[in-house]
């Protein structure tokens, strides 16, 4: 008889435990998306099936508005914390390694590790001074603090496709006539945009959700998506927000896919 | 090991001399230094070089891994840059030159392909850096794949070739923008032996089709003797010796180069300038210019004689073992000084060993093939 190696999914239990994992992961989500078509007024009595809560939410020009809001942020926020990123991944990996490379690595993965709340705090008393010394207003102050937190979520992926990448190529290219530029043009950035497109999509989907951050450096009327949920909670809540939340997941959902098919092409 | 049944005539391909060629050298080291590390840690990998690589020769830097052979391509390329000495091309000093202002190229050993392009596509990436037009830019990589015969190949993604075929692309690349020299670094190393063969044999056709200058790295002394016009044998960041692989093969200047290159013999002797006295007072010719004192002579297995007895003018010996090779008997032999050496004979029809292990026998060397080394 072979002996038997160590397997996790042979342990008793293993299956039930399983089982148990997905239900707590997946349940109140099904729930959420099952109740955004309750035909009642409540979130938790079930009144029968309705489309009405999406057409509400739908005609509802305030969940327009912050729905807006919170793509152009999150778009923003994707776009400049991705090219920050990919510099900063260019410059932390395209070298020998260096003195205080592990502090670099830490002080760029910041945010992950700084409880969110200190960073708000902290952003709200600064946007405070500068708001005050310049007299300027707008949601630049949101986009530039989204930007800010999404940069490690858009630097993980980015390093580590430029981790993988032979760094012969790029020799290759200086041999065959390239000037450093040329070489980042059309062979580093090229072979490097699946780790780009992931860090983006990561970022805008970080940005998409924040409410903790938004919500301390956000003006009035500056509500996003999230933070006007929130506000709605504290009035009354109805199906409205899980027909809102199901659109953001199906949102969230597509784009991981569009994502997934994306890179799987370009390996 | 290089088989001394070899035909005489590979050997005469390899002679052949370029004298009709101009007489700039392509490339030139002079000096040339690279240290790697600070202070007391620094290791030179290449220690005080100087080489004269002539237009249009297949040259190969030949040595162990460490010994600085691809420093030195490196610094050709201009991938790395000396701490001290100079690299001319042409004549011209390059020596602090960036890669893409040189008109070298390089095939990596790892091959080095861009993933993200097709074969035609990596082929034309030179041209296209170069900012040819279009037309050119085709014409020369259609050229240039009937040259490796990939043409069915040409939109294939590199990733779906077989390391054969990555081989060619990665040398119709290095060959498209026509440089003045082609740089190899181990190319063949990661082909199996049949394959390898075959590309060698490629590789000397294309040098030989588009005249360009070669200088290829290995470690592989066989592959050097057989494609070379001339080999630059490297140790410990120094060159050992530069000559055609028949001086290479029969005049090894010191104990490395005699030792990397195929099989020898060590014996040590004295020499009053003219004569050398070996173990049991056995005695020849000296090569001239021997210097007196104690010396070291090599003799390549093929060149030691045996006669059934110990006649008066040979040197004496003991048959300790003898190996059947198949085409060689291999003959061990103790001589009285207690120096081990081998023999290299022909096998005769039977296969039979001629002399038996234990056998007295007496030894003499072709005349002219004792070399007596420099250290």
């Amino acid at each position: 008889m072979a002996t038997k190696t160590f397997s996790v999914a042979k342990l008793p239990g293993f299956t039930t435990t399983a089982i148990i994992v997905f239900i707590a992961l997946y349940l109140p989500i099904l729930t959420l998306v099952a109740y955004s078509f309750n035909a009642s007024q409540s979130v938790a009595v079930w009144g029968g099936f309705s489309w009405d809560w999406y057409v509400k939410a739908w005609n509802n020009d305030a969940v327009k508005d912050a729905t807006v809001r919170s793509l152009l942020i999150a778009v923003c926020a994707a776009v400049i914390s991705t090219a920050v990123a990919t510099m900063a991944a260019l410059g932390t990996t395209r070298r020998k390694a260096f003195k205080g490379q592990t502090f670099i690595y830490v002080m760029i993965n910041q945010p992950l590790m700084v409880p969110e709340i200190v960073t708000a705090v902290s952003l709200l008393i600064l946007f405070g001074m500068v708001k005050q010394a310049t007299g300027i207003q707008g949601i630049g102050y949101v986009i530039f603090a989204h930007a800010a937190f999404c940069i490690p979520f858009a630097y993980l992926p980015i390093r580590a496709r430029l981790e993988g990448m032979d760094m012969t190529l790029e020799t290759a290219a200086a041999d065959l006539y390239a000037t450093p530029w040329q070489t980042f043009r059309h062979v580093t950035l090229p072979i490097l945009l699946p780790g780009v497109i992931a860090g983006a999509m990561l970022a805008f989907v970080i940005s998409l959700d924040d409410v903790v951050i938004t919500e301390f450096t956000k003006s009035g009327g500056q509500d996003t998506l999230p933070t006007y949920m929130l506000g709605q909670m504290r009035r009354q809540l109805t199906p409205e927000i899980n027909a809102i939340s199901s659109m953001l997941l199906a949102l969230t959902i597509v784009l991981l896919t569009a994502f997934f098919l994306l890179t799987r092409k370009n390996d | 090991m290089l088989r001394p049944g070899l035909p005489a005539a590979q050997y005469d391909q390899n002679q052949r001399e370029r004298v009709t060629l101009s007489q700039t050298n392509a490339v030139e080291a002079r000096n040339a230094v690279k240290a790697f590390g600070q202070g007391d840690n620094a290791v030179r990998a290449l220690n005080d070089v100087s080489v004269e690589i002539r237009k249009g020769e297949f040259f190969t830097l030949l040595g162990p891994s460490g010994c600085g052979k691809t420093t030195l391509l490196r610094l050709i390329a201009g991938f790395e840059m000396p701490t001290s000495g100079t690299i001319l091309l042409d004549g011209q000093d390059i020596t602090y030159l960036p890669p893409n202002k040189r008109p070298v190229n390089t095939v990596f050993q790892s091959y080095a392909l861009f993933p993200h392009l097709t074969v035609a596509q990596n082929i034309g990436f030179g041209l296209e850096m170069q900012g040819r037009p279009r037309a050119e830019v085709k014409a020369t990589v259609d050229r240039m794949l009937a040259l490796v015969k990939l043409e069915e190949l040409a939109s294939r993604k590199t990733s779906q070739l077989s390391g054969g075929q990555q081989q060619r692309v990665a040398l119709a690349r290095a060959l498209a923008p026509a440089p003045k020299v082609l740089l190899l670094d181990e190319p063949l190393s990661a082909l199996d032996l049949k394959l390898r063969r075959e590309m060698q044999g490629e590789l000397k056709r294309l040098q030989t089709e588009t005249g360009i200058t070669f200088i290829f790295v290995t470690h592989d002394q066989e592959e050097a003797l057989t494609m070379s016009d001339r080999i630059g044998v490297m140790s410990a960041g120094k060159l050992q010796q530069v000559g055609t692989p028949r001086e290479i093969y029969t005049r090894p200047l010191n104990r490395f180069v005699a030792s990397f290159i195929g099989e020898t013999n060590f014996m040590p002797a004295t020499s009053d300038g003219t004569t050398l006295t070996l173990a049991g007072g056995y005695q020849m010719p000296a090569p001239v210019l021997t210097k007196s004192g104690t010396v070291t002579v090599t003799v390549r297995p093929e060149q030691v004689k045996l006669s059934p007895t110990a006649e008066p003018g040979t040197l004496p010996a003991t048959v300790r073992g003898v190996v059947y090779m198949g085409t060689d008997m291999n003959y061990q032999l103790h001589l009285a000084d207690g120096t081990e050496i081998e023999a290299c004979v022909v096998s005769d029809v039977t296969g039979e060993a001629a002399l038996q292990a234990g056998q007295t026998v007496g030894v003499t060397f072709t005349p002219g093939s004792a070399q007596v080394l420099e250290d």
